[in-house]
């Protein structure tokens, strides 16, 4: 378990006050214009020493994006845009930093910033987190008062200023590429790449894109040093991360631990244990509604880091954790989230678009147990043409979880499933694709 | 992709007033010269918080002029984005999140009981009072929940009894105040940690 001092984010329940002055005494904006100029390949090196990985869900090494914006500034200017979209089911932690926590997401802005040569910082936050950025508009408002923003920031000598734009509800827009496009007053859909923004981003102009998380424990890396923050969690699984566990538990909550903790220390020791005991566990989604879930044999034993995930066939993602229990029907819950994704597709390309509604209506009639047997085949393969096949990750986000449910559970669907079908029934089911057709004497 | 309809009674004409023009200004300010255009969704906030909460066609097509975009432009991005509404709501309105975090710890009692007290379909005006309701997907707020979304507050750690009371209240017009019904500090765990699972249910 997390030693209390190796917490970075002390203030996450807000028992110690957000304001700056009280940010101060927990050591946020201490010696930030020492760290400065200690000069951009210091500090990125350190967070290369840190072996930082994104915590929005791709897990790519924070220090290598940073260092592929370009080392001198051209004709473009550079932009540092901070990805508080948080919109991924099962997880709610970037809201608690920017409500309790906004000095470090602000002292990182301003780090971060300096190290890839950005001058401007735009932070986009999710619409429906009104509050958390009235909140954020306060203590940026508060740092510029104490000079730590704008001209000469903090005494370093480098001019940064950080404003917000709000989303609108749109959870593609959590994807960089279509953030970017949001922020340029354009719909959000994502963008072909290469050229990665690190090149061609905001306008057109060299972009780091980076989450709140990441960027917030920033300054308590170069503070403590690289090595510090490599020393907690697994190998090229280092340091702190905040876990959000919702769900069948009996205390949910969000909680700052080290990465590479047992799934099951961190239901039962922090969040109270699932409803019903552990032996009522039914199944984890453990990073956001977009990784596969995971059946109880491997929650006994998995630890939560990028890595063993993945040999699970499964990810860190956000680390959101849904504990679903026996209580629970587990393909009901499946098909809401297949519903999500058929709500969220942004349209562009045709296999997301049309597949996450296919995959939500083959589910739905395998929850009102109207699916044939022939079914259960032809859902598994839409979820294999959609991955892979689309411009952005959201394909295989939404063919992922549907994946995990046939790997565990293909028995509960099979035994909800019937022989005959659908036409001999003369179901009239509204979903049916090609319902027209079948209709259709002549068809 | 969100779905949306414009609503058959249109305002004529729109404009934003000097305390939002003002604001107007300021928002230009925080982007490029040459991209004005990126303040197209803080405008469309604008317009819609002052033509109480939904943003009429007129409303799309002055911005447009303001930004000097072509409207269909604007059109666009008020359709792509779920959180611009395009007809009425309540004075008060209620969003629901309904996805599975929510789902399993019984958001479908909240959907449930909105039916019942306000009406019996989505985004229908209340007779009672001025309340809307929709379902809604993900509000980020997983660890409470079953949770509710009322114009900008979060209303969090519902069951039944609260969720009567917040809605009866709505429906009076005194709102009661936003954030945690279960008495808990934020997303701070409730109990003290367990070791091996022996306190727990």
């Amino acid at each position: 378990m997390l030693k209390s001092e190796n917490k970075i984010f002390k203030n996450l329940y807000n028992e110690y006050g957000w304001e700056i002055e009280n940010a101060i005494k927990r050591d946020d904006w201490k010696d930030t214009k020492n760290l400065i100029s200690k000069g951009r390949e210091w500090i990125i090196n350190e967070v290369k020493t840190s072996e930082l990985r994104g915590r929005g869900g791709a897990g790519f090494s924070t220090g290598l994006k940073w260092s592929f914006a370009p080392k001198e500034v051209g004709s473009r200017p550079h932009y540092l845009v901070i990805n508080a979209d948080e919109s991924e089911p099962g997880t709610c932690k970037d809201r608690d930093i920017l409500r309790f926590e906004p000095q470090k997401l602000i002292e990182g802005c301003l780090i971060a910033g300096f190290a890839v040569n950005a001058h401007i910082c735009y932070i986009y936050i999710r619409g429906e987190y009104f509050n958390e950025g009235k909140r954020l508009q306060e203590a940026i408002d508060q740092a510029y008062k104490k000079n730590y923003l704008g001209k000469n920031a903090c005494g370093s000598g480098w001019d940064f200023d950080i404003f917000i734009h709000y989303g609108a509800g749109a959870y593609i827009c959590g994807e960089e590429t279509a953030l970017l496009e949001s922020i340029e007053g354009n719909k959000g859909q994502p963008r072909l790449k290469p050229p990665f923004p690190a090149l061609v981003g905001l306008y057109g102009c060299p972009t780091i894109v980076n989450n709140v998380e990441t960027i917030a424990v920033v300054p308590t890396i170069l503070r403590r040093g690289g090595k510090w923050f490599a020393s907690i969690g697994k190998p090229k699984n280092t340091g702190t991360k905040i876990f959000c566990i919702s769900g069948n538990v009996n205390s949910p909550c969000n909680v700052e631990e080290e990465m590479g903790i047992p799934l099951k220390d961190l239901i039962e020791k922090h969040a109270g244990g699932v409803v019903g005991g552990w032996d009522n566990l039914q199944a984890v989604i453990p990073g956001g509604s977009s990784m596969p879930l995971l059946s109880k044999e491997i929650c006994d034993t998995i630890t939560m880091d990028f890595d063993s995930l993945i040999e699970n066939k499964s990810g860190l993602g956000t680390a959101g954790i849904v504990v679903i229990n026996k209580d629970q029907d587990i393909v009901a819950c499946m098909a809401r989230i297949a519903r999500f994704y058929k709500h969220e597709s942004c349209g562009q390309c045709t296999p997301c678009r049309e597949g996450a509604g296919w995959m939500w209506r083959i589910l739905d009639r395998v929850v009102k147990r109207k699916a044939t047997f022939s079914d259960i085949n032809l859902l598994s393969d839409v979820t294999k043409q959609i991955e892979g096949h689309t411009i952005c990750a959201f394909g295989e986000g939404s063919a992922w979880p549907v994946q995990g449910l046939l790997r565990h559970f293909r028995k509960e669907i099979e035994s909800r499933c019937r022989d005959e079908p659908l036409i001999k029934k003369k179901i009239n089911n509204p979903y049916l694709v090609d319902q027209h057709l079948l209709e259709n004497k002549n068809a | 992709m969100s779905l949306k309809k414009v609503h058959d009674n249109q305002p004529k004409e729109f404009k934003f007033t000097d305390g939002n023009l003002k604001k107007a200004e300021e928002i230009l300010k925080r982007y490029p010269k040459k991209n004005k255009k990126s303040a197209v969704m803080p405008f469309l906030y604008l317009a819609q918080k002052q033509n109480s909460n939904w943003i009429p066609l007129a409303a799309m097509k002055y911005i447009a002029k303001f930004l000097s975009m072509p409207y269909i432009s604007v059109y666009e991005v008020a359709t792509f984005y779920s959180m611009y509404n395009l007809a009425p709501v309540g004075k008060h309105f209620i969003q629901v999140c309904t996805t599975t975090p929510c789902l399993i710890r019984g958001a479908d009692k909240i959907v449930k009981l909105c039916k019942e007290k306000i009406s019996p379909n989505e985004n229908e005006i209340s007779q009672k009072g001025s309340c809307s309701w929709m379902e809604v997907e993900c509000l980020g707020a997983c660890v409470s929940a079953p949770m509710i979304q009322v114009n900008d507050h979060y209303y969090e750690d519902l069951d039944e009894k609260s969720t009567i009371e917040i809605l009866d209240s709505l429906i009076k017009d005194k709102p009661l105040k936003p954030g945690s019904y279960r008495g808990r500090n934020n997303t701070a765990p409730e109990k003290k940690p367990t070791i091996n699972g022996e306190n727990h249910a």
